[in-house]
């Protein structure tokens, strides 16, 4: 399988945003923005569109749409819980933009719209050139070391915004930089594995680690374990099984691995109640 | 004939009305405007946006399955939705209590699973899904009379249930410990609303396309809630918006030719933006 120049390509990039998203999404998942994950990929669709209209590189546009919106949600959202409304609104409307682009670029050149909308929504992972699985990888890996450079602010930002204000964290900044992270997450990933699976890299793996341990560490390091290991089993199923598109495949691992969490995730829970003598078991 | 706008907007509206096709997606599209502010209204309060979502975009694998069966396009609909509120909430469920993170990972996941059966199905079919942009932005200038009629029965249903249901769900909505502590069956009222939605949802796919229902459901709703905070006004504002917003979004698609999608959205957004404006000020 490996001998295979697109095995390889799919792998090198696979693994790469995989584990980017496995760890950023911890912190998605932790602070509730799965919502935010889905409208910056959705965003990236509208982007490349733009791009597409305009006659610029597909990948200027994803880049350039998602971080703006990234930006956008931050200035527009507040703190309170009211956030999932605004992510509604301005996402439904971005996506009424790619209509229009979409409308803009198929009457400007004929034919067409159909493959770049079809790539830019679904990705395809074993269709990646060397330069592009590289560039993948080269993203994926700057993610990491950014996200490890604010990672522990980030976190006590995350836990107790208050404390952390007090103590000097900036936490309106760190909310800030941290989506644009997943902005550019979102677009690197839309291209792998296209735009509307990337959700099963940025939620799965990390709800399945936060369903078994509360533990930071460990919980981000399983998150980006189940994710690589998402990419891996599910890029050599969909080798064996033609039928299978590799998107579909690697969903299905990482989804998988979420219900087998949450089921044993639960089970530790009633057993820990249990041993408690029936006590209600307080969340912290 | 081609559209011609003048400035007379009578003659603009008699126009308009002369096209038994625009009549049709004009009866369409208020109904779709009013169930979708209302229910959109309650998805809000409840700050099920993210569901709401995720349900819209269950008519993809809806109608990748329903094309490889061979079924009508539309069963695969309610198929989708229907299944899809049932896992979000068996989700969300699992810890008993609402907990927002945990119920954000499950419904994105839920979403991920039906997206991955959805290319599975369409792998399987072979084929390409012809009507894809219909699918994604809606077919609103094609409706016949008897979709409209299924559209209004629809519509007349989940607004019956809601409003059977409407004060328990509401206190549930608003504060759930209370409510538990009245005696409401909170879980099982969470779980009929996500199936209300869903099926208002799935109805209103087939002619909006899965992209533009989120948009009816969520701006009108959200303006109205930047504006007031009381219930008889808010969902009274949540539908005027919604009409509003359908009417002028699909005259200006009308006489500019841009699409409807496109217009619709739009409008819907510098409400909302106006909305917050006038708020702040």
């Amino acid at each position: 399988m490996l001998a295979h120049e697109f095995i390889r390509n799919a792998l090198l990039a696979g693994s790469c945003v995989a584990l980017a998203s496995g760890a950023i999404g911890y912190f998605v998942v932790l602070r509730g923005q799965v919502f935010a994950g889905d409208a910056l990929s959705h965003v990236a669709f509208t982007g490349a569109l733009a791009a597409a209209a305009a006659g610029w590189d597909l990948r200027v546009g994803l880049f350039l749409a998602t971080v703006a919106v990234a930006l956008g949600l931050a200035a527009l959202g507040r703190r309170e819980p009211a956030d999932d409304t605004t992510i509604g609104v301005v996402f439904s409307w971005v996506l009424g933009l790619g209509v229009l682009f979409l409308y803009l670029y198929s009457s400007g050149s004929a034919g067409g719209e159909g493959a770049v909308a079809a790539r830019t929504l679904f990705g395809s992972i074993f269709s990646l050139s060397r330069g592009e699985a590289w560039v993948a990888a080269g993203v994926g890996i700057g993610l990491l070391v950014a996200l490890g450079a604010i990672a522990r602010p980030l976190l006590f930002a995350t836990l107790d915004p208050a404390v952390a204000r007090v103590r000097g964290v900036p936490v309106r900044a760190l909310g800030l930089a941290f989506l644009v992270l997943l902005g550019v997450d979102a677009g690197e990933a839309t291209q792998a594995v296209g735009a509307l699976l990337l959700l099963g890299l940025l939620a799965a793996p990390a709800g399945a680690a936060q369903r078994l341990t509360a533990n930071p560490v460990l919980g981000m390091a399983l998150s980006m374990t189940i994710a690589l290991g998402s990419v891996w089993v599910g890029v050599t199923l969909s080798y064996a099984i033609s039928a299978l598109p590799p998107g579909s495949a690697i969903v299905g691992v990482a989804v998988g691995c979420y219900v087998l969490a949450a089921l044993i995730g639960g089970r530790i829970r009633r057993g820990r109640r249990m041993r408690r003598g029936g006590a209600i078991p307080s969340r912290a | 004939m081609e559209p011609s706008f003048s400035i007379n907007p009578v003659s603009d509206v008699e126009q308009l009305l002369s096209y038994s096709f625009m009549v049709n997606a004009l009866a369409a599209g208020s109904i779709v405007a009013v169930m979708a502010a209302v229910v959109g209204w309650l998805m809000v309060v409840r700050r099920e946006s993210f569901a709401g979502h995720t349900l819209s975009v269950m008519s993809f694998p809806g109608a990748a399955l329903a094309a490889l069966v061979g079924w009508p396009l539309v069963w695969g609909y309610y198929l989708f939705c229907a299944g899809g509120a049932i896992a979000i909430a068996a989700g969300a469920g699992v810890l008993g209590r609402r907990d927002l993170a945990q119920e954000s990972a499950a419904t994105g996941t839920v979403q991920v699973a039906a997206l991955a059966l959805g290319f599975v199905f369409l792998s399987l079919y072979g084929g390409v899904l012809e009507n894809l942009e219909t699918l994604l932005f809606g077919s609103f200038l094609g409706i016949s009379s008897g979709q409209v009629l299924t559209l209004a029965a629809v519509a007349v249903t989940v607004l019956a249930c809601l409003a059977l249901a409407g004060r328990p769900l509401l206190l549930a909505s608003v504060d759930e410990v209370v409510a538990r502590a009245r005696g409401v069956p909170v879980r099982a009222l969470s779980v009929a609303f996500l199936l209300m939605l869903g099926l208002s949802v799935a109805a209103t796919a087939q002619i909006t396309g899965s992209l533009l229902v989120f948009a009816l459901l969520v701006a009108p709703a959200a303006a109205a809630q930047q504006l007031t905070a009381r219930i008889g006004m808010g969902l009274a504002l949540s539908v005027a918006l919604g009409l509003a917003v359908t009417w002028l979004g699909l005259g200006c698609s009308y006489f500019t030719n841009w699409p409807v999608g496109f217009t619709i959205t739009t409008l819907a957004f510098l409400v909302y933006v106006a909305a917050r404006m006038v708020r702040l000020a």
